[in-house]
């Protein structure tokens, strides 16, 4: 039960001047701009617009600023924005196979159409902090190597159709006509939830709670053998069939990381077994983020493939409920609101508890000194 | 072919030079577009849809290839407008710029207009299309560049 | 054929309109029975009357499925109008409507062709936007319930005449049922699930 209480009104408005005045810091240093926010903490950037669900750089950027560097904060203020803005609809889907390919990674195969194309990447670095990144360092020009058409025109295959053609691997499921998208925005979540709407409830999700229920599946918590068949990052186009215009028009381009997972093979009574697969999608160059969700992807599919649901990262409910951290900070934050009367009633309670059972000792005392 | 396929014809084609306009249009800055349309005397035009923005779902697919799902939104702007000459011009883009979508349907309605489509092909069209080219020719060779050669090593060699 | 270029125009001032006609809904919603004004400026289609026209803009988006009468429904202006300025999807089947437009009373169906809502969600009911004749002349209602101080007389003149006793499935329905909207000209009046007219004088 909350209390409504007043008289904070001064306290509070002092109390966001000083906020103001903290996250400004040291006056003597600059000011962080909202284009080196996007240009130099690009990463950070790219998360907020993934669990913030707004692919927009500047209002990230903004947000980030806004929330001094607290992620989740800076999540909650880009979900706060996006619901004041008016939807005009749904894009058409976007082709990841025609993507403008930065970097294009495979653990499967060697040898692949289009070849291994590392991009930017820390992968390959030592992890060891560089002092000469602290002040006035100037990278050098990147190297240029003549572009494969496969790179310039955006058409890289991808793998999983190499493991296809044979038969290897199972299709990805395609939609009956006239299905309706799911949306967890515009319906309240209920179980069990359809592919769709879980997948949009990963691509949300926290990232650091994905990366630990992926990371329990590999230790055994639901293990479904993971390979990473393919990643790629890069620029895909983006259309809208705007009812006005009677056409799908261009948007523009957005960045995206796609991961696809080979899975544990599965077969039955009736068809030969095959590779599964779990899909990972978001937006910026999310990599951890995408190789989660598709770990995770694939464990929630234990129901549909008729595993036992034995680990948290395959039970359905409890992934979908925890998963979106906006919802989870609202309600593990807002036991800082006033409880004064909840706890008053338990200090009675506690008080009456204690005096029983210092009477109940005092008798058993008075029992034993009587005998 | 009748005229009816003839028409149908022209009219697939119209819009296919309409997207690929917009496209271009959509992918480059406001500042730049606003450069090139200083070189064209603009005809009087009215707003039909005052430029406002929005969201749009960003629609994946599993798999990639498969059902669609909702991955997240975007932030659009659109504006519509209409010449003088009647041509109806519509812009829309990613971002919250209400005056890159206006002057994108400025040009979207110029391209329409059998006078004025040429000289918006040649001062805006094309130097934007040029330029984005450009940009992904660079893009795509840095990339290039990082493309593993892998060579094996033979065992027992040396 | 009416291209977009000729349609009526939408909200003059988007923003603002779209402020003080909420506002003007709430008020009326708030205070059942009351007599509010719809001040903003917007273009009207073909047997939309301005009240109308403005709740449409305010209220109506991409997620609203709308249901339209049979004229309005006949009519491919009043369609675009609604397509163009506002988003939102006409829809023929009216039980999954979250807004009815009903341009003239003999238009409107039996009440339980539309949404109650579920227990869970009340809301997801059916608003009716019904046009009536005047809000300030005619016939006197006597109504009651939440937001009204005892009793408030709406003075009106409307179709169908027998509206209120349609309404009064809502008591037995609470907290599912049919929210109203009069609308006559720029002035709206509106009767939420729990207003009761307990009183009747010609």
């Amino acid at each position: 039960m909350y209390v409504a209480v007043k008289g904070g009104e001064r306290a509070i408005e002092n109390a966001h001047r000083l906020l103001a005045h903290e996250r400004r810091g040291d006056k003597d240093v600059p000011e962080v701009t909202l284009p080196q926010i996007s240009e130099q903490m690009a990463l950070a950037v790219d998360r907020v617009m993934s669990e913030g669900s707004l692919y927009d750089r500047e209002l990230a950027a903004l947000a980030i600023k806004q929330a001094r560097g607290d992620m989740i904060e800076a999540i909650f203020l880009v979900r706060a924005f996006r619901a004041t803005l008016p939807r005009f609809g749904a894009t058409e889907p976007v082709d990841t196979g025609r993507m403008a390919v930065q970097r294009r990674i495979s653990a499967t195969f060697k040898d692949i159409p289009g070849g291994q194309i590392l991009g930017p990447t820390f992968d390959y670095t030592h992890r060891l902090l560089d002092p000469q990144l602290a002040e006035g360092f100037v990278p050098e020009e990147p190297k240029n190597a003549v572009a494969a058409a496969a790179v310039s025109d955006g058409a890289m295959p991808r793998v999983t159709d190499i493991l296809r053609q044979d038969g290897l691997i199972e299709s990805s499921p395609q939609a009956e006509a006239d299905q309706v998208v799911g949306d967890l925005t515009r319906e309240p979540l209920s179980f069990p939830a359809d592919r769709d709407l879980r997948l949009q409830n990963l691509a949300r999700a926290d990232e650091g709670f994905l990366l630990a229920l992926g990371y329990s599946t590999q230790r055994g918590y639901g293990r479904n053998h993971p390979f990473v068949g393919e990643i790629r990052f890069g620029e895909v186009e983006v259309e809208f069939f705007a009812e006005d215009t009677g056409f799908a028009v261009p948007l523009g381009s957005i960045e995206l990381t796609e991961c696809q997972m080979v899975n544990q093979f599965k077969g039955s009574a009736t068809e030969a077994p095959c590779f599964t697969r779990g899909y990972g999608l978001a937006f910026g160059q999310s990599e951890r983020k995408s190789m989660s969700m598709a770990l995770v992807d694939r464990a929630l599919r234990a129901r549909e493939l008729c595993e036992e649901v034995r680990a948290p990262a395959q039970d359905e409910e409890f992934v979908m409920s925890h998963s979106d951290n906006v919802q989870a900070t609202g309600f593990v934050e807002h036991l800082k609101l006033p409880h004064y009367v909840d706890f008053q009633s338990e200090l009675g309670l506690l008080r009456k508890l204690r005096k029983e059972f210092a009477q109940a000792a005092g008798e058993v005392e008075l029992r034993e000194a009587a005998e | 072919m009748s005229v009816q396929d003839h028409m149908q014809r022209d009219e697939t084609r119209d819009i296919a030079r309409r997207k690929a306009a917009m496209a271009v249009l959509a992918h480059a800055a406001a500042a730049e577009i606003r450069a090139c349309l200083e070189g064209v005397a603009l005809p009087a035009y009215e707003k039909l849809r005052e430029a406002e923005s929005g969201l749009v779902m960003v629609r994946g697919r599993v798999g990639g290839d498969g059902a669609p799902f909702n991955l997240g939104e975007a932030t659009v702007s659109r504006a519509a407008v209409r010449l003088a000459t009647g041509e109806v011009g519509f812009g829309y883009a990613l971002g919250r710029d209400s005056e890159k979508a206006l002057m994108i349907a400025l040009c979207d309605a110029l391209v329409q207009s059998s006078e004025l489509a040429e000289v918006v092909e040649d001062r805006v069209i094309a130097p934007l299309r040029a330029a984005l080219t450009a940009d992904r020719q660079q893009q795509a060779a840095r990339t290039a560049a990082t493309k593993v050669d892998f060579y094996t090593m033979v065992r027992g060699e040396g | 054929m009416t291209t977009i270029a000729e349609l009526p125009a939408g909200f003059a001032d988007k923003v603002l309109s779209a402020q003080t006609t909420f506002r003007s809904v709430m008020e009326a919603m708030a205070r059942p029975g009351s007599v509010q004004r719809v001040i903003a400026s917007v273009g009207t289609p073909p047997h939309l009357m301005r009240g109308t026209a403005a709740i449409a803009l305010t209220l109506f988006d991409h997620d609203t499925p709308v249901w339209l009468d049979p004229l309005l429904a006949e009519t491919t202006e009043v369609k675009k109008w609604l397509k163009f300025h506002s988003g939102a999807p006409v829809v023929t089947d009216s039980s999954i409507a979250s807004f009815a437009l009903v341009s003239e009373g003999d238009m409107l169906p039996e009440l339980d062709r539309f949404a109650f809502g579920s227990s869970e969600y009340p809301d997801r009911s059916t608003t009716v936007i019904l046009q009536v004749d005047s809000l300030a002349r005619g016939a006197q209602y006597e109504l009651s319930g939440p937001g009204i101080d005892g009793h408030a007389i709406l003075q009106a003149s409307f179709k169908p005449n027998d509206l209120f006793e349609r309404l009064a499935i809502n008591a037995a329905l609470f907290p599912r049922g049919i929210d109203v909207v009069l609308v006559a000209d720029d002035a709206i009046v509106a009767i939420p699930r729990t207003t009761r007219c307990v009183g009747y004088g010609g």
